[in-house]
């Protein structure tokens, strides 16, 4: 089995947000990047299917020399190995899916991962793009996920529950958190994986199709009010001040 | 066009596709294009309702093989609509379905998409989204340079609009079997209670709530004043029983009702993120310096044992939450 992993690097969800000069674009400077929260269970899903089953696992991100960083984590985490796809992994999500879509195209994996969501352009879009793209099934925020003889079982979450897709592979599954706890890297699967080498290629030009034009803080919210008094004045003077300034009921 | 992809439960319009369909008919207003809306199902009974938002037209494509759901023949349909009937906006409910068929709908045109847009223009004939970016730390502006045009709309944000149209309603195919993959089996439907995504008040608990069996007294405040009970990530992971789908946040579902209530969570950076779109944020917390009463409207400071069955008390008492 022939398993693809796609990462994206984000900024650390610990960030402050600074906009750049250009009004558009995220100020780089003192962001700290890591791996998308949901491609780790995305990694941590292909991992365990290779250590079940057997399986060839490959990283991959599209981005610049620094999401390196997160493929060589791939490799400590068990990877066998990692492509980076020289491109713009940050823009657009149509953009991003025909890049691996290109690359991904005729290599014989089963299974395509990524996370549900990157908590970048938070865009939830590249995964069932790329499934259209391959003209390949799609089973997306995925808790749950069996494998048959070239078939899966995926469990998605939806409104109130989750819903349960069957499907023929290849496929691409969109990780959500709850499918599985990801591990931390070993000592030796980091020595490991400083040996190995990252194949680098430049990605297809791919032109974005919906754009960013501008980028700006929110605005801030009001100054609130505290309420003060014994507990049962302040649940009193809260309700009140819903119903005659909030107008919440 | 602006063609609007809708939902049907228990034969009525699911509330995010109707605040589509009226964002829609804003923008088909602004833009001088008729307003479409597509249902696809088993039966598309009560699609008829779309007229009421304002629909020109509305699409049913119905047959025996969409009756569960299947996010390649469903996104065949909506691009197939599309393409038909000249569209240019193709909207959907940021719902768990809108989500699933709007991306891959978008792909197989070829269209740019934005996902959970809290604002939509029409500028100089062309589409303008305004989207959360960052988990909710920025807002972006998008503008499309394809044909097509796709958005989701995130819930709860678009006003329902009431405005009758004409509603004339035309049959288009439905793909033929064989599909990549189809929803077999929908479970856990918890107590027919609203999704947090679409939930007009909600009140969440965090570990300041000692344990999961006190989240019973969040639930009766709840039943009070017609809301459900979310949860901070250090609740859910704490092993209280409490599932991630109450988890709000980050890493959990993005809320944006009218108002939250936030009990015993300190209001870290990643919990806002997921709840900072509320319209009126309550605090209820015993520490004066948390972050939460940065963002809320109201704040009370105190032991939310204390706090909490008081409101309920209150609540009940004022009775609150029955429209
Ligand atoms: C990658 C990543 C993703 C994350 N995603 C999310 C996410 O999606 N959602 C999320 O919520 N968090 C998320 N977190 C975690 C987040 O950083 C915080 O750890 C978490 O939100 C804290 O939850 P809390 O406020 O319930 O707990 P705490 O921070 O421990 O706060 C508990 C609060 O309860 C108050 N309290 C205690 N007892 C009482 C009482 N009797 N009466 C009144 N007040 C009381 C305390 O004063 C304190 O302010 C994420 C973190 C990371 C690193």
């Amino acid at each position: 089995m022939k398993i693809l992993v796609a990462l994206k690097q984000v900024p650390d969800t610990e960030t402050k947000i600074k906009v750049a000069a250009d009004g558009r674009s995220l100020d780089p400077a003192d962001v700290k990047w890591i791996t998308g929260p949901y491609d780790e269970y995305a990694l941590e899903e292909a991992i365990r299917i290779k250590e079940a089953k057997g399986a060839d696992v490959v990283a991959l991100s599209v981005g610049g020399d620094s999401a390196k960083e997160v493929l060589r984590n791939a490799l400590a985490l068990g990877a066998d190995s990692a492509v980076l796809l020289k491109g713009d992994g940050q823009g657009d999500a149509f953009a991003v899916a025909q890049m691996i879509a290109a690359f991904a195209q005729g290599k014989g994996f089963d299974l395509i991962f990524c996370g549900n969501k990157g908590i970048g352009g938070d865009n939830a879009a590249m995964g069932p793009m790329l499934a259209e793209l391959m003209g390949i099934a799609q089973a997306n925020v995925i808790v749950k996920l069996e494998l048959g003889q070239g078939t899966f079982r995926a469990e998605r979450e939806i409104e109130g529950g989750s819903e349960v897709v069957e499907g023929a592979l290849p496929a691409v599954i969109t990780a959500q958190k709850g499918l599985n706890e990801p591990r931390y890297a070993s000592l030796k699967g980091i020595m490991a994986a400083k040996k190995k080498t990252i194949e680098e290629l430049d990605a297809t030009s791919a032109p974005a199709v919906a754009v960013v034009s501008s980028l700006a803080l929110p605005p801030e919210r009001p100054a609130g009010r505290l309420l003060a008094g014994e507990p049962a004045a302040q649940a009193q003077a809260l309700l009140q001040a819903l119903k005659d300034e909030a107008k919440v009921f | 066009m602006i063609l609007v992809f809708c939902e049907l439960k228990d034969g009525k319009i699911r509330k995010p596709s109707t605040e589509a369909l009226s964002a829609g008919r804003r923008l088909a207003d602004a833009s001088g294009q008729p307003l479409g809306a597509l249902f696809a199902g088993a039966s598309c009974a009560g699609a008829a309702e779309a007229a009421k938002y304002g629909a020109d037209v509305i699409l049913t494509a119905e047959g025996a093989t969409l009756g569960s759901y299947s996010s390649d023949a469903y996104a065949q349909l909506v691009a197939d609509a599309v393409k038909a009937k000249g569209a240019t906006v193709l909207l959907a409910g940021a719902t768990a379905m809108g989500k699933d068929v709007a991306p891959r709908a978008a792909a197989r045109m070829g269209a740019g998409y934005a996902s959970d847009v809290t604002g939509l223009s029409m500028v100089e004939g062309k589409l303008q989204a305004v989207r959360p970016v960052y988990a909710g730390k920025a807002f972006a502006t998008i503008t499309f340079t394809s044909a097509v045009q796709v958005a989701s709309t995130r819930p709860n944000v678009f006003p329902v609009v009431e405005k009758a149209g004409p509603g004339a309603v035309e049959s288009v195919p439905a793909p033929a079997g064989d599909f990549k993959s189809v929803v077999k089996e929908i479970l856990a439907k918890a107590g027919g209670k609203v999704d947090l995504t679409e939930a007009n008040v909600i009140i969440s608990g965090g570990r300041g709530m000692k344990n999961g069996d006190n989240f019973k007294i969040l639930e009766e405040l709840a039943d009070a004043l017609g809301g459900v009970v979310g949860a901070s990530r250090a609740a859910v992971d704490a092993d209280w029983g409490l599932p991630h789908s109450m988890q709000v946040g980050q890493t959990g579902k993005v809320v944006s009702p009218t108002l939250y209530i936030a009990c015993g969570i300190s209001g870290a950076i990643q919990h806002l993120a997921g709840m900072s779109g509320s319209k009126f944020i309550v605090a209820i917390n015993k520490d004066p310096e948390a972050p939460i009463f940065k963002v809320a409207s109201y704040g009370i400071v105190g032991d939310l044992f204390d706090v909490v069955p008081e409101l309920t008390k209150a609540a009940k008492a004022m009775g609150v939450g029955k429209g």
